[in-house]
């Protein structure tokens, strides 16, 4: 769940090749029957059915129990026993007064977070690409990746420690520059900031090893021909480099604006507190406070589906259109 | 790159390269350099650490922060229970993993098509968190361990990337000629598969092995008893709980004293709780990128 969604947004590395298998090899089993070809690898079904198991009931079901968004539901009656409320919880979520506010905070943050954090992997992996192989480099990719293992809640701890007032490294960096006395943390305002670029710190390391692998795939005659014809480097970034990367991106891309509204739960969850709550507070974590610690089953799943659909609308439409203009999609 | 070595560089390409260097040593510090202050911090007295005398290396070095750290009872049960749940976990991630993985890969598969979609749907479409949370708790797993293992236990990414591999490493060939010897698909998995897959088995076993390490998002809706709580969640009690208590102080030189202690044990705490990933990260760091490039362009 949230957790696996998160991990698409950092590990760049979605790139289905679409099944080959219904171009598949042809068949030599044209004549016979389905029961034939099933009992081929009967053995193969036996250990289908664990993985296929778990995909029904720990997602499948989670699917179907979407219906409890249209119920009222009550713990006694379960979820298909509780009666119909139709759109009621749906209506009650956008006429709440601060409906705009979370969809405004969510979008926002998301946004910002793609903007800065989609070119930053292309970028450290143009300039990892223009320097010779040796220690320097290996030590940058090292240093630059490390960040990725740290956990969550270490990372929130090291952001909250790093902002403490008098403290922490960049508070004090701050106070150099004339800013004393804050707490960061608890300024509204920069709560997007700070978000976004300590995501910008921990996850570019990680996110360029696509590029860079995408560009060690460059043909080396290409670099050839560029130099016997006097191109710089700068050109050869334009021309060569950067048209190479563009499926990669693109693909990376849609998935980044695919996942727009499932914004991740953990990190801001651990970054809140009372402070900054009117610009951190977004849907997913919203879904969590209403829903379990609250125990509004049926309005909280309702915000959950009105997310998990507009999300599906944007990645279906996003995919639609990269495929439309430039011919790379996920499908 | 072996770019502009035979020909001689002109002077606005040695200028770029200049700032190229730039650019990445400043990339190095400042990834590098809020790591170290940690490090720094947590060896230095607590007093010096206060009033911020700390920057880049220890000031009046002490492991008074290391010595709360190992005498505190919940992290010890927390560092237990985040090992179990992470060896078991990973066990049964990679086991099903497999068996789902191994089966797509095959061209022969009647219904291939039909598990794939079956698999891809759940990347785009999921019911929501509580949903999700009501199934866990009808099927009785609240506050047991299994809720740690069971609903997380199978990535649909790890899947893909393993399917992939399984689809350009093991010829058909390999598999029509063990099945024309008589070798069933069971067997055919125990002797051949398994023995080519070492190099992705180890990548999956590392990428899930970390995220059970570091997840909490699964014990902080799932268990309520104490006694089962992973590493992380104890360390957002201590670490993050705390803080925004301590950030609502209206002047953090007052409590100096009492604070002291606190802030150092953090800084352990933050070493300590990263110390297992990050002490095997250089050595498998290889894989994972392989893991990472094996996701994306082998596909």
């Amino acid at each position: 769940m949230p957790r696996l969604i998160s991990k698409l947004q950092t590990e760049p590395s979605l790139t289905p090749r679409n099944p080959v298998s219904s171009k598949a090899p042809p068949d030599r089993s044209t004549g016979r029957t389905t029961g034939k070809k099933i009992k081929r690898h009967w053995q193969l079904y036996l250990v289908l059915l664990l993985p296929v198991l778990y995909l029904i009931i720990f997602k499948y079901i989670p699917m179907a129990g979407i219906v409890i968004a249209f119920k009222n539901y009550k713990v006694i009656k379960g979820i298909w026993g509780s009666d119909w409320a139709g759109l009621k919880y749906f209506h009650q979520f956008f006429e709440s007064p601060n409906f705009w506010l979370y969809i405004k905070n969510t979008l926002g943050i998301s946004f910002y977070g793609l903007i800065i954090g989609f070119p930053a992997p292309i970028l450290l992996a143009l300039a990892l690409n223009e320097i010779r192989n040796g220690l320097f480099k290996k030590s940058v990719q090292m240093v630059s990746y490390a960040p990725y293992f740290i956990s969550t809640v270490i990372m929130v701890s090291i952001i909250i420690v790093n902002l403490t007032p008098n403290v922490g490294m960049v508070s004090k960096f701050f106070e150099m520059i004339g800013v004393s006395n804050t707490n960061f943390m608890g300024i509204p305002g920069l709560f997007k900031s700070i978000y976004v670029w300590s995501d910008v710190w921990q996850f570019t390391g990680y996110g360029a090893i696509i590029y860079i692998a995408a560009l060690s795939g460059v043909n080396p005659e290409l670099y050839e021909s560029a130099k016997v014809d006097g191109a710089s480097r700068i050109q050869k970034i334009l021309n060569i480099d950067i048209p190479s990367l563009i499926p990669v991106s693109v693909i990376m891309l849609i998935l980044n604006l695919g996942n727009i509204m499932k914004l991740g739960f953990e990190k801001i969850y651990l970054m809140q507190n009372p402070l900054n709550l009117s610009t951190s507070e977004v849907i997913s974590t919203y879904v969590y406070k209403v829903g379990l610690l609250g125990s509004s089953f049926s309005f909280s799943a309702a915000i959950g589906l009105f997310n998990s659909v507009i999300n599906l609308i944007l990645l279906v439409s996003v995919n639609y259109i990269a495929r439309k203009l430039s011919s790379n999609s996920l499908w | 790159m072996s770019k502009g070595t035979a020909i001689r560089e002109s002077k606005g390409d040695r200028l770029f390269v200049f700032f190229i260097y730039l650019f990445l040593s400043l990339v190095l510090v400042i990834v590098a350099v809020p790591l170290i202050y940690i490090l720094s911090s947590s060896v230095s007295s607590p007093q010096a650490v206060v009033s911020g005398k700390v920057w880049l290396f220890p000031v009046d070095f002490t492991l008074d922060g290391y010595k709360a750290v190992f005498h505190n009872p919940q992290i010890g049960v927390g560092y237990l229970n985040s090992l179990f749940y992470t060896v078991v976990g990973t066990a049964v991630n990679v086991a099903l993993t497999i068996m789902l993985a191994y089966p797509l890969s095959k061209k022969t598969l009647y219904g291939r098509h039909f598990f794939m979609v079956m698999l891809v749907i759940t990347m785009m479409f999921d019911g929501g968190l509580i949903p999700y949370y009501l199934v866990v708790k009808d099927l009785h797993l609240l506050d047991t361990r299994w809720a740690m293992i069971l609903p997380g236990a199978m990535g649909v990414f790890q899947v893909i990337v393993a399917r992939t591999f399984f689809q350009t490493t093991i010829p058909d060939e390999l598999a029509e000629a063990a099945e024309l010897d008589g070798c069933s698909d069971i067997r055919f998995i125990f002797s051949i598969v398994l023995p080519l897959s070492k190099p992705i088995i180890a990548v999956m076993t590392l990428m899930y092995a970390v995220g059970h390490w570091n997840a909490y998002f699964d014990a902080l809706i799932f268990l309520r008893k104490p006694d089962l709580f992973p590493l992380q969640i104890i360390l957002r009690n201590i670490l993050i709980l705390n803080t925004v208590d301590a950030s609502m102080m209206a002047n953090v030189s007052q409590v100096q004293a009492q604070q002291g202690l606190k802030d150092l044990l953090k800084y352990s705490l933050i070493v300590v709780a990263s110390a297992p990933v990050l002490i095997i990260y250089p050595f498998v760091q290889k894989h994972f990128v392989k893991g990472v490039m094996i996701g994306s362009l082998k596909g």
